[in-house]
Order: structure tokens, then sequence, then C-alpha cells
């Protein structure tokens, strides 16, 4: 039988470590509540421009020419991985590790593939091992706002239309629900196949201010920067959702263990106190028999 | 009276009714009155000013494309200042 003190500092320690994970997990529902709030804002905007975008293809009877679809030989990669900053998330970092390093060490093994981590915890595994790593932005979580996202989207986009990169890969956990999370390997640029055009439904002849040309042209780089935002959002939720789920499944089994522990320690006392209850009888009787 | 909505990613800024609203055309400055004609401009950073029933109110956009389309206007700006 167990030591009776040493199960009952076991208890009080699983048991604090148990308030801290139910802790955490409000918070991580809490701050969920809020990035999918973030991404419910966001709809209207990236709806909106969807559809004026399609109105504006549609007029220009569906043929355009994009700097941002350009297609290349893939020498030179830029991949983006995506992470939190924090760990105790399960495995919604190490997924991301994971694909990000398939893809530069299978997908484009044979190009020149440079890293730009977004998140504490992908910049540090990939600038330890010594990949080539671009660390200007991988703090964007820490005060996360479109306009940050902004600069790093342009940031790609200046360096795919200069050349620097043929190909801009964004690797993300997709946020189906609360408790489940899909790794994407999301093609950035360049732009695939302009999912724009499909229904020719443009029955209103717009007047378009000040060319249509300029107009393309100013909405299309609005389209990619919304994208990438929402592949952000999209991680930012799938991160608190994760935790929240790891979370909740901690306190779950803490709550076991604490149930196996106090059966342990209650055996133990009341072995102690049979034990002693014999010693005294047979003291009794031993001194009786005298 | 018209149906104005101004909206960037991170929030809905405006949604209300307006007499009138100015933009910052890329092609120059413009107002739109009831009943304008469907367009779809971009636009410079810059003053956009609007009559609500309360009075006249503006913020600066930092770029953006505004559609005006049966009496509604809706103006996706990437950033709102003030």
């Amino acid at each position: 039988m167990a030591n009776l003190k040493e199960v009952k500092q076991r208890i009080t320690s699983v048991t604090s470590t148990q308030q801290i994970t139910k802790a955490m997990k409000m918070v991580a529902a809490a701050k969920l509540r809020r990035a999918q709030d973030r991404i419910l804002k966001m709809r209207p905007y990236s709806q909106k421009l969807t559809a004026i975008l399609n109105d504006v293809v549609a007029a220009m009877g569906g043929e355009l020419q994009i700097a941002y679809a350009e297609q290349r030989p893939v020498e030179r990669v830029l991949i983006v991985p995506m992470t939190s900053d924090k760990g105790l998330c399960g495995a919604f970092n190490s997924n991301v590790l994971k694909s990000t390093s398939t893809a530069i060490h299978e997908t484009y093994a044979n190009a020149e593939v440079t890293v730009l981590p977004l998140g504490k915890k992908a910049y540090e595994f990939f600038s330890k091992r010594g990949y080539k790593t671009i660390a200007d932005h991988y703090e964007v979580f820490m005060d996360l706002s479109y306009d940050r996202v902004r600069e790093i989207a342009t940031y790609a986009m200046d360096a795919f239309i200069a050349g620097e990169y043929d190909r801009v890969v964004l690797v993300y956990n997709h946020f189906r629900n609360v408790a489940t999370q899909e790794i994407q390997v999301e093609q950035f640029l360049p732009m695939e196949g302009a999912s724009v055009g499909g229904n020719d439904t443009m029955s209103i002849d717009y007047i378009l201010e000040p060319t249509k040309e300029y107009v393309i042209e100013e909405l299309v780089p609005v389209a990619l920067k919304t994208q990438f935002y929402k592949a952000v959002l999209d991680s930012n939720a799938s991160e608190h959702g994760a935790r929240m789920t790891s979370m909740d499944k901690a306190t779950e089994n803490a709550g076991e263990l604490l149930k196996d522990l106090k059966l342990m320690y209650n055996r133990s006392r009341q072995a102690a106190i049979t034990n002693e209850i014999l010693e005294i009888v047979a003291g009794a009787n031993a001194l009786e028999g005298n | 009276m018209m149906q104005l909505t101004i909206i960037t990613p991170d929030q809905k800024v405006f949604e209300g009714e307006v007499s009138e609203a100015t933009f910052p055309g890329a092609a120059g400055s413009f107002q739109v009155l009831k009943n304008h004609a469907p367009i779809v401009s971009a636009l410079d950073k810059g003053n956009v000013s609007y009559t609500t029933k309360e009075g006249k109110l503006s913020l600066v956009v930092d770029g953006g494309v505004v559609e005006v389309k049966d009496n509604k206007i809706v103006l996706l700006a990437e950033k709102v200042i003030g």
C-alpha cells in the first residue's frame, strides 16, 4: 500500500493542475468566441468584394490578364506556415510543422524554399533548423488586425510580381468546428483559375470608373489580401478551438486520475485503521490472558 | 433616401440612410444622389462625406471601391481613419 502522505500530496497537485486546465479551457472558449466573431465580421466584406469582382469580370467578357496569375516554372517558393504563439493546444502546431516540412522536402524538393513563419512556434521551429526564414512578421498573432496582415500579404504579392518567388503557399489549420481542424496547404500565388465568372447573370450595365482595367487592377490585390486575412483568421480560430478541446480532455483526465487516487487514499487509510485496531485488540488479549 | 454601407475587413463602419454621398474616385471626386446610374468605381485615399438625417458626416478612407446600384451604396474600404 502506498504511503498515505505521498498519495495526499499527489491529490493536491493533481487538483491544482485540474484547476489550471479548467481555467485555460474557459479562456480559450472566450478567445474562440472573439475569433469567430472576427470571421463573421469580415464575411460581408469578402462576399461583397467577390460579388463586385464577378460583376466586373463578367462586364469585361471574362477575359482578364492578371500579373498575379502568371504561371512560371517553380524555382523559388515562399512557404507561409501559420502556428500559434503558445503551446498546449494538442496537435495544432505539429500538424502545421509536419505538413510544411513535407512540402519543403517532397513537393518542392528541387526548389529554393524560403519560409515566412507566422506565430512564434513556427518561427522557433524553422529558424533553429537552419531554414531560410523571414522573421519580420512572426508575432502577428499578438495583435491581430487586418492592417498587420495586409502588410504581410503585400510583401508576398510584391515579391511574386518582382519575380523573387514563383509560388507562394499557405499552410494553416482550417476551422471546421470547435473540435476539428483540417490542415490546409493552399496555393496563394499564382492565383488559381481566378474563381470568378461562372454565373453570367450580369444584368446591369455598370459604369466602371476610371476604366475597367483600373478597377480590376485595384480589386484583384484587395481580393488576394482578403484571402490571406481569411486564412490567418481561420488559423486563429482553430488555435483556440484546439486549445479548448485539449484542455477539456486534460481536465477530464485529471478528474479520472483524482478518482483513482482518492480510492487509493481511502483504501490505505482504512487498511491503516484496521491494522491499528488489530494491534490494540491483540495487545488487550495478551494482557487478559495473563 | 439611399442606403449607404461602409465596411472594412475588421468591422462595419456605417450603415444607414443618406441623402447624398461624395467619394474620392480615382478619376476625381464625385457625388452620388438619388437614382444614380449603376457604377463601380475605384477610390483613392481621401475624404468620404455623406449627409444623414443628423447632418453631414465624413471620414477618410485609404483606397477602396464603391458600388452604387438601385439606390444602395456599398463602400469597401481597406482602412478607415476617423
